[in-house]
């Protein structure tokens, strides 16, 4: 009998080890695979495409038996039967890192067709898929590409930015420790494209099994990719370290301060040469587009935000996990429909889109569609796509003070508005939540985040003020009273 | 015991070799002593100041060695959601363990969630996080 289980972090954490040994004493064929991406499951056990959820070790005997109760065939139930998965189309169905499953599953074939049409092609390809920068920038990754590729430079680099440190996001893990060699490929695609010969991805040091996954997919494809280079660096726990210049800086054995821009890192990047710095996501996308062609990518979406956004459900959500979608879905349906609403039965407050530098969403915006220029016009973000849902408990007065917190603690001390107003902030917010001139302090703070929003060098101070100020605009009511005052 | 010029040669070559030395040094050592920033300093040709600076500048690296066990514990929004701030009790009413806050380690659909050293840990509640403390 064949078992398979996740060995993913998620599903690490939910206690799957432990299951994975009791399938295998039991006398099981246990094969440990991807994530579905069904967290409030895992650990999800899968014999013959029937699921078994939360399974703990003493549910094995009667799993095996056939008397347990099973949540039916996996690829029919509505949180994956809803999805368009082209990023995640292996989700739940091959061994991480197996090549015999890769190639199996179409691996490998877009980086073919990439070398038989050339890199001038491979570009046009990519800008004809209307692919943009899943990071949070959105911005157009065939423009990107091109800049770098018409940069007349001898060494050029590719940077994976896999420092993926907002909170309610997973979905960049979850490529890496579930399909790693997706990955390895959409970087080669991206080397070949602009002539880069070396890759580094960066990932942070919160993430260990994608770490060890992904040195373990760069050992046994490195034949294939060569004379393309491939190389993990480790972060050390530095959030600032995600904004793609201090990242190079952090690259490069520097302290993570932000650069100012210009020089574009497509231009003057790593150690100075021109470099592509892409997120996990958007390299991920690369090699389904060059083997299916960019107007199949194209195909999905709304306006200019066009493919499949992998969206992450987190928080306190009753099913929480990866739902990979064409954009244009509304908020509310992600929320209470795929989502089915709070994990605690209580009803939705709001939801934080886009990390901790995202705007607080309350749900009389839940019609708002997913794609780039709607949230913009909205006064939200996208950022990297992670929803984080509250109940009615949550004290918005106390998120928006944790906005400045986390600003100040993660602030690498460049520019004067991130570094100072953060603080600055934090101590207006406590005042007000303490009852002390309320509406003089909440004037303080909309003034202080217009400086850092304008003032600030990255998107750290930059975007501080969104959660910050769409928690006063939407719940102003929890600053008022004071809750806690 | 690898010693710090083994380190320092075994990345020396490689391209921005700082981080992946300091890495390697706090995994050996559990802390970067003053005597390693020097000698990594030299080697690399760079100010004691320059590497002091990046020791000091990210979260991963301690100056000071810590005995006790460490856990990190996640207190980003998802897991605020899901109710980490109740953990937070337990964690300052015990000094066996040495609770570090850090924000996210993408299980943010099943937290609240913490670390210590390579295992992740899920879904904690009070009885699990009290459990895990005096456990780990």
């Amino acid at each position: 009998m064949k078992i398979r289980i996740s060995d993913d972090a998620a599903a690490l954490a939910c206690g799957a080890d432990a299951v994975a040994a009791a399938f295998a004493d039991a006398g099981a064929d246990v094969e440990r695979v991807s994530s579905w991406g069904m967290h409030w499951l895992e650990p999800l056990v899968e014999i013959d495409g029937t699921g078994y959820g939360m399974v703990t070790p003493d549910q094995v005997e009667s799993i095996m038996a056939g008397t347990a109760l099973s949540i039916g065939r996996i690829e029919e139930h509505p949180f994956i039967a809803k999805q368009t998965r082209l990023t995640f189309a292996r989700a739940g169905k091959t061994r991480p890192t197996s090549m015999d499953d890769y190639y199996a599953s179409g691996g490998w074939l877009g980086l073919a067709k990439a070398r038989a049409m050339g890199p001038d092609a491979v570009i046009e390809t990519v800008l004809a898929s209307g692919l943009r920068g899943r990071g949070g920038a959105g911005f157009p990754a065939g423009i990107k590409w091109r800049t770098v590729a018409s940069a007349d430079h001898e060494q050029k680099y590719i940077v994976c930015n896999a420092d993926e440190g907002d909170s309610g996001t997973f979905a960049d893990r979850m490529v890496m420790e579930g399909d790693p060699f997706m990955l390895i490929e959409g970087m080669a695609i991206a080397g070949y494209a602009v002539g880069a010969s070396k890759a580094y991805v960066y990932i942070r040091s919160e993430y260990p099994h994608a770490i060890a996954k992904m040195e373990a997919a760069i050992k046994a494809s490195a034949h294939l990719i060569a004379p393309f280079v491939a190389e993990v660096r480790v972060g050390a726990g530095a959030y600032v370290c995600g904004e793609e210049t201090s990242l190079l800086n952090s690259l490069e054995g520097k302290r993570g301060e932000v650069r100012a821009k210009p020089p574009l890192p497509a231009l003057e990047g790593l150690f100075g040469k021109p470099t592509i710095v892409n997120n996990v996501l958007t390299l991920a996308a690369v090699p389904w587009i060059l083997a299916n062609g960019g107007e199949a990518y194209a195909a999905f979406g709304m306006g200019r935000s066009k493919g499949t956004m992998p969206v992450q459900i987190a928080g306190n959500v009753k099913h929480g996990g990866l739902f990979e979608v064409a954009f244009g879905i509304s908020l509310g349906e992600l929320v209470n429909e795929i989502g089915g609403g709070t994990a605690s039965g209580r009803p939705v407050r709001c939801v934080q889109v886009g990390g901790p530098l995202g705007a607080y969403i309350p749900p009389a915006q839940f019609d708002l569609p997913f794609d780039y220029e709607a949230f913009t016009a909205a006064g939200a973000l996208i950022g990297h796509a992670g929803i984080t849902v509250f109940d009615d408990t949550v004290d918005m007065a106390q998120m928006a003070r944790f906005a400045m917190e986390f600003c100040a603690a993660e602030s690498c001390g460049k520019c004067t508005p991130c570094r100072l107003g953060s603080t600055r902030g934090l101590e207006t917010l406590d005042q007000i939540i303490a009852g002390k001139n309320v509406e003089k302090n909440l004037d303080l703070i909309a003034d202080l985040s217009e400086t850092m929003k304008f003032g600030s060098l990255c998107a750290l101070g930059g975007f501080t003020p969104y959660p910050v100020m769409s928690a006063i605009k939407h719940f102003r009511e929890d600053f008022v009273i004071g809750k806690n005052g | 015991m690898t010693n710090i010029a083994d380190i320092i040669a075994e990345h020396q070559a490689r391209e921005g070799p700082l981080l992946p030395i300091l890495h390697d040094v706090q995994k050996a050592f559990g802390h970067i002593s003053e005597d390693a920033m020097r000698a990594i300093a030299q080697a690399l040709n760079l100010t004691r100041a320059e590497v002091y600076g990046v020791v000091s500048f990210y979260h991963d690296f301690r100056k000071d060695p810590e005995t006790r066990a460490i856990v990190k514990l996640c207190r980003a929004e998802a897991c605020k959601a899901r109710g980490v701030e109740q953990l937070v009790p337990i964690a300052e009413a015990q000094a066996r363990v040495k609770v570090e806050t850090i924000y996210c380690l993408g299980l943010c659909s099943v937290g609240p969630a913490a670390m210590a050293g390579d295992q992740v840990f899920a879904r904690l509640d009070q009885r699990r996080f009290t459990a895990l403390l005096e456990t780990i």
